[in-house]
């Protein structure tokens, strides 16, 4: 394997027309690569306080993710239950096993029965947190850890992501920050998910639900909702 | 896959007078277009992160030798494998080699075309392993043994009574009277096949968007979630990417972001954007157990030097390909190897040759609208005439066409002489259609007149008139 390795930078070298990197241009790159740079973020993610909330909700809209806005977490298993309800869905939900989802009053919905854990191939709905939300195009940043097992957001047919209003951020550079402090290095997993599952492969038709989930839900904490 | 590049002018010619597949290419034209346009009106930056992106690509292509040293650095800290290929044939066995070594017997693929330049599916299959294309349309071609038409979709000139065709066929396990008019009753059906596949699998293949030097990450995306399955279900992931895909930094991958789908389907960004460092970590409850990533030269490293250099900073979104009116008009498959268009018509020459890729730099009406709408700024009309001058030192143009052009230009080094015999025979060709105003035939035209009238001329050269009215002005 080393001598390809050597052969490909060796190529590129020559057809760059220099040997390996100085010194000084190596420390360049390296300083480059600790450069946080936010000069690109268009408009749309450097909006503040209450309206990036609201941008968040009509972007997230926009690509078909639905959101309900509850005052305070102990009302998010209520807001589920009416959810499940309203789409006539299953009502056994698969939790990631976050101590702050375990805490809120599931028992106060008699309809709902809950397990924790990875997804299972016959989970129905997922109940997950999510690290952050990008205002600028309506995403949910998800990060894999123990208490946020990946598969609860791809295999069930309904995602559903408890979100708490505090963590939208404007543009996508602000979730790397929040990605570094939460985990010290990048997670092994970081998803952005942007709306349903979805394709236009036949006849470019577009349809919903491919192989990841056919609803994809946020039940937002916001203590300024009314 | 074989290249069939060099029939490139017989594959056209099929093309056009397949009457499903142009209906097909005339759904691509009408739709991709009008939503990138609206997706870009939408962003009032979006030029100013083209040219941002531009720049980040083209800083890494005068470093990549040092941006891949620390790539690899950072997957090996995460616990991941870094394989370096310099060819095809190194890649396959890479990947052979991990799948082996997992014991496997299926492995699902999400879309990858670099996978599709090395052929991974056939060499896994005449090892015995089956490859899975989980992808919706890459699924479909996979059945029916194509290759895919479009870089972003792969089954575009298919239409739906095909697709339900190749299901009814390959689906033997439903029952044989089931309607499948509709194109959501054919996705459910792929769904629930494939949601089988995914849970048995023992390795799943991706490719790579982007990696990502500072993190030693990869960057998939798709809208279907079909990658995420794919590197998440099986106990072994491996992703697949060219040396060119690494980027500094995650900001500067949000930056090539914003352009990437907008640019592709007119989307603000894709369903899922993954970013995927290394293997399965302490506490995990999911996620793969080894995370391999090959790393694959094949041909470009030889595309570094100056006049072809800019190609690699091509991010595949497909756009020159949507706003193509050759490529709108003949379909991917007429390009006769993996890449298709004006990306594909510069890139396949670098990668499979310019004797086999001979006629793609000639697909071209130089109209420009590719380097348009280029997310990245590559001028691929100058670089199709950089291979068309390669094809030339080659000898690669039969000698009638290099008499032709040597005619010409010793013409066109001698003005007086060029203004003479043009005049003439536009003289001549004037007199001769004065009567029906066009021509049916012309010798040393025939390429011309075969399928259409030539008009004729009425005369006087342009040249000629120009020089009269200014006269005529002063």
């Amino acid at each position: 394997m080393s001598t390809a390795r050597e052969q490909i930078l060796s190529n590129l070298r020559k057809a760059l027309g220099r040997g390996p990197l100085s010194p000084d241009r190596e420390a360049a790159l390296d300083a480059r690569l600790s450069d946080r740079r936010d000069t690109a973020i268009p408009a749309r993610g450097r909006v503040e306080g209450r309206p990036r909330i609201t941008a968040f909700c009509d972007e997230a809209a926009r690509v078909g993710t639905t959101v309900a806005r509850v005052p305070s977490p102990a009302a998010v298993p209520g807001a589920i239950a009416t959810y499940l309800a309203t789409h006539d869905l299953p009502t056994a939900i698969r939790l990631a096993p976050d101590p702050f989802l375990a805490d809120l009053p599931w028992s106060e919905q008699a309809a709902l029965t809950t397990s924790a854990g990875p997804a299972r191939p016959t989970d129905a709905v997922s109940v997950t947190g999510a690290l952050a939300a990008v205002a600028e195009t309506g995403t949910l940043v998800l990060a894999s850890g123990p208490t946020s097992p990946t598969t609860l957001n791809f295999l069930p047919d309904t995602h559903i992501a408890v979100l708490r209003a505090d963590t939208i951020v404007g543009a996508y550079e602000a979730t790397w920050t929040v990605v570094r402090t939460a985990e010290g290095a990048l997670p092994r997993v970081v998803n952005w998910i942007t709306g349903p599952s979805r394709t236009a492969d036949i006849e470019q038709t577009l349809l919903i639900g491919v192989h990841g989930p056919h609803r994809q839900h946020i039940v937002l904490i916001d203590d300024q909702s009314t | 896959m074989d290249a069939t590049s060099h029939a490139f002018t017989a594959n056209s010619r099929r093309a056009l007078s397949d009457a499903r597949l142009q209906e097909a290419l005339h759904r691509l034209s009408d739709g991709f277009p009008a939503r990138r346009r609206d997706a870009v009106a939408r962003l009032p930056e979006f030029d100013q992160l083209r040219s941002e992106a531009r720049a980040i690509k083209d800083h890494v292509l005068e470093n990549l030798d040092g941006y891949l040293e620390r790539f690899a650095a950072k997957v090996e800290a995460a616990g991941g494998h870094v394989h370096w290929c310099r060819d095809a044939t190194e890649a396959r066995q890479a990947v052979l080699d991990i799948c082996r070594d997992a014991g496997a017997q299926t492995v699902t693929k999400s879309k990858s075309m670099v996978s599709e330049e090395i052929a991974i599916n056939e060499h896994l299959e005449a090892h015995g392993i089956e490859p899975v294309e989980t992808d919706l349309g890459e699924y479909i071609i996979q059945l029916r043994g194509e290759a895919p038409s479009h870089l972003i979709a792969p089954a575009i000139h298919l239409s739906k009574d095909q697709v339900a065709e190749t299901f009814k066929a390959a689906h033997q396990d439903f029952p044989a009277e089931r309607r499948l008019d509709e194109p959501r009753a054919m996705l459910e059906e792929a769904r629930t096949v494939l949601r089988e596949r995914f849970l048995e699998a023992d390795v799943g293949i991706t490719g790579a968007n982007m990696i990502v030097a500072e993190t030693g990450t990869v960057v998939v995306v798709t809208n279907e979630g079909n990658a995420d399955l794919t590197m998440t279900l099986a106990k072994v992931h491996i992703a697949i990417t060219g040396i060119e895909k690494v980027v500094p930094t995650l900001d500067d991958a949000a930056i090539l972001l914003r352009l990437l789908a907008r640019s592709a389907t007119g989307q603000d960004v894709t369903v899922y954007t993954t970013f995927a460092t290394g293997p399965r970590r302490v506490g995990d409850d999911d996620g793969p157990d080894a995370f391999h990533l090959i790393l694959l030269d094949n041909g470009r490293s030889a595309l570094m030097e100056a006049e072809f250099r800019d190609i690699l900073r091509c991010i595949r979104c497909g756009a020159c390909l949507n706003h193509c009116p050759v490529y709108s008009a003949v379909g991917g498959h007429a390009y006769g190897w993996v890449y298709s268009g004006p990306m594909g018509s510069v890139l396949n020459p670098g990668l499979v040759g310019i004797e086999e890729a001979y006629h793609l730099p000639n697909a071209s009406t130089f109209c420009g609208a590719c380097e348009e709408v280029c997310p990245v700024g590559i001028p691929l009309p100058k670089i199709l005439r950089h291979w068309r001058e390669r094809a030339f030192d080659a000898h690669l143009m039969p000698a009638g066409g290099r008499a032709g052009i040597r005619a010409w230009a010793f013409l066109a080094r001698r003005p007086w002489l060029y203004r003479a015999v043009t005049g003439a025979i536009m003289a001549v060709l004037g007199l001769l259609g004065r009567r029906r105003g066009r021509f049916r035939y012309l010798p040393l035209a025939s390429g011309w007149t075969a399928a259409r009238d030539m008009a004729a001329p009425q005369g006087p050269t342009f040249q000629s008139q120009w020089r009269q009215r200014k006269r005529g002005r002063l």
